[in-house]
């Protein structure tokens, strides 16, 4: 791997959101770097929607600083956050049931031709392509997406970040409420997207998934990031223990601090 | 790697789909065609034919724009009293000394303006389209009544009136703008950008906005769309009559909704045809058209045309159920 790429391709500093008195997130730093399927875990309310809607510019930071491409925001927006490369692929995927395949993956990029007809071979072509690179099987990119199985629509929205030039890939819980051989596969495709130098930042409550695809596991707690592991260097059971606290509290009773 | 097929499955699907609806509008066409024709030697004469094409313009006119309204997830009950408000417009326009081109043109704004106060309340402070609309149709009656202190306007140059009852060969304009309008209508909906988004955002308004488009500029544009339909609606009305009369185009938004409906678009939005709409048209056309040549009485129509709807409506739902359970099989 290129020395270039160890850059991390997004870097959060001191990041702070509060919604009323509940403190959602308490000064997180995070870098995602390409070519990297970082995992973000934590328990509910733990601040990781927070964190990835404040890095896809749904909601603004009350605090901190995001550095991306040289250049430093105090938040983003989401077209400025698809327009440098950030697309996320939420939970509820945002496809149009009754759209055919290719449409949804040029939603909003439609290529034109005559300036106002819309390309619609150039967007079956790539879409076919693209698909197939992804190695997402479908019957033909003229199909309704509503037709389609959960891991075939999660492909979709997936080809559609991509289509979007996106540098950084967020995935939103991607294979809750998926059966056994949807999920392998859908893993199977955000591994890929990192080997291919994507920055992928996925957010998923199943440790198993997430140690089996995870090049790196940040550990959010109580609206801290408690813990930045390499995913080869842990454990289930040690990851477990700082979602939960549990580690915490016996190193700090090691250390002989009682902090409440 | 898994392989990349193209199961004949959802060609099955695609064809059931998308095209039923039309295909059955074609049939019962069909049967309506051969039943008038042989009980009514009158039917099939070419006088009579241009007699349903002239009719059937205005309904398709109007309910063009409503298909855009409906893929898009809206629905638009003032384009009535838009036509109304419009035609009004014009003729007070001329009347005050205006020429019939700027007064048409005066007109067609006054219908686009109901068109975006439509859309901009809509989308801008999210209220549902059928209350918003409903209010907008009181005020276009209300001020086509003001404007016309409920005396209908009539007389007006020939310029005007050619729009009605001019002759281009063996059409005349409202044949010829309404066939315009269809094919402008086709190529935007399936083809363009602007096409594209109006049925997304039937489908999923979210996606689209996530997405990065700006959804309040095409729900409004969409609602211009059938204001200045509506407003085209009232000029052949008012052209047709050579009378602007506060109280035209009564029940003329459910016309409208009816032939979409009765077309194949979903009432959900997502799913738009325009060949279906006109086809719609047509059918209700040549059905009024045959009720009067039978002779029987107008109360009637209305019954007729109410079961029909109704059928149409309860077939698509059916059929829906049916294409669910073929595809989870």
């Amino acid at each position: 791997m290129l020395q270039v790429e160890k850059d991390p391709f997004i870097r959060l500093r001191n990041i702070k959101k509060t919604f009323g008195h509940v403190v959602a997130l308490d000064g997180v730093d995070l870098d995602v770097c390409p070519g990297e399927v970082t995992a973000l875990v934590g328990d509910n309310g733990a601040g990781k929607s927070t964190l990835i809607k404040i890095i896809s510019g749904v909601l603004y930071p009350d605090e901190g600083e995001i550095s991306l491409n040289g250049k430093t925001y105090r938040h983003l927006t989401p077209p400025v956050a698809i327009e440098l490369g950030i697309s996320t692929v939420y939970q509820d995927l945002a496809l149009v049931d009754c759209r055919d395949v290719a449409s949804n993956i040029f939603l909003g990029r439609e290529p034109l031709k005559a300036r106002f007809f819309v390309d619609k071979k150039r967007m079956n072509r790539e879409s076919e392509e693209l698909l197939r690179k992804l190695k997402v099987s479908i019957p033909s990119v003229t199909t309704p997406v509503e037709f389609l199985s959960g891991g075939q629509r999660q492909g979709i929205a997936v080809a559609r970040s991509i289509n979007q030039q996106g540098k950084m890939i967020i995935f939103d819980e991607p294979t809750a409420a998926m059966g056994v051989g949807e999920s392998a596969r859908v893993l199977k495709l955000i591994r890929s997207l990192g080997d291919e130098g994507f920055a992928v930042l996925i957010i998923s409550h199943n440790l198993h998934h997430v140690f089996s695809i995870s090049d790196r596991i940040c550990v959010l707690r109580n609206g801290r990031l408690v813990k930045d592991f390499r995913t080869e260097n842990t454990n289930p059971d040690q990851v477990v223990g700082f979602i939960t606290g549990s580690n915490q509290r016996t190193e700090e009773f090691r250390k002989g601090s009682t902090k409440a | 790697m898994q392989k990349y097929v193209q199961t004949d499955l959802t060609k099955i699907k695609l064809l059931t789909s998308h095209i039923f609806p039309q295909l059955l509008l074609i049939l019962v066409m069909l049967i309506m065609v051969i039943l008038l024709s042989v009980t009514s030697p009158f039917f099939l004469t070419w006088d009579n034919l241009r007699n349903i094409f002239d009719h059937s313009s205005l309904y398709i006119i109007l309910a063009l724009g409503m298909t855009f309204v409906i893929s898009s997830g809206g629905i638009d009950l003032s384009v009535g009293a838009v036509a109304a408000l419009s035609g009004v417009c014009m003729a007070a326009a001329m009347q005050g000394g205006l020429e019939a081109g700027l007064s048409i043109l005066g007109g067609l704004i006054v219908g686009g303006l109901m068109g975006a106060a439509n859309g901009s309340i809509i989308s801008f402070l999210k209220i549902n389209p059928f209350i918003v609309t409903l209010g907008v149709m009181s005020l276009s009656r209300g001020l086509a009544l003001i404007i016309t202190g409920g005396i209908p306007i009539y007389g007006f140059p020939r310029d005007f009136t050619w729009w009605g009852n001019g002759h281009i060969g063996p059409f005349n304009p409202p044949m010829l703008l309404a066939a315009f309008l269809t094919v402008l209508a086709a190529v935007v909906l399936n083809m363009s950008r602007f096409g594209y988004y109006t049925l997304a955002l039937g489908g999923n308004e979210e996606a689209l906005r996530r997405s990065g488009v700006s959804i309040h500029l095409y729900k409004i544009i969409v609602y211009i769309l059938s204001g200045v339909a509506a407003a085209l609606g009232g000029l052949v009305v008012t052209a047709r009559l050579n009378t602007a009369e506060p109280l035209a185009g009564w029940m003329l938004e459910m016309d409208s909704i009816a032939a979409v409906v009765l077309g194949g678009t979903s009432m959900k939005g997502g799913k738009g045809s325009v060949a279906g709409t006109v086809t719609a048209c047509l059918l209700l056309g040549m059905l009024r058209n045959g009720l009067v040549i039978l002779s029987i009485p107008s109360y009637y129509q209305q019954l007729v045309i109410g079961i029909i709807i109704l059928a149409a409506v309860i077939i698509a739902e059916v059929r829906s159920g049916k294409n669910l359970a073929f595809i989870n099989k």
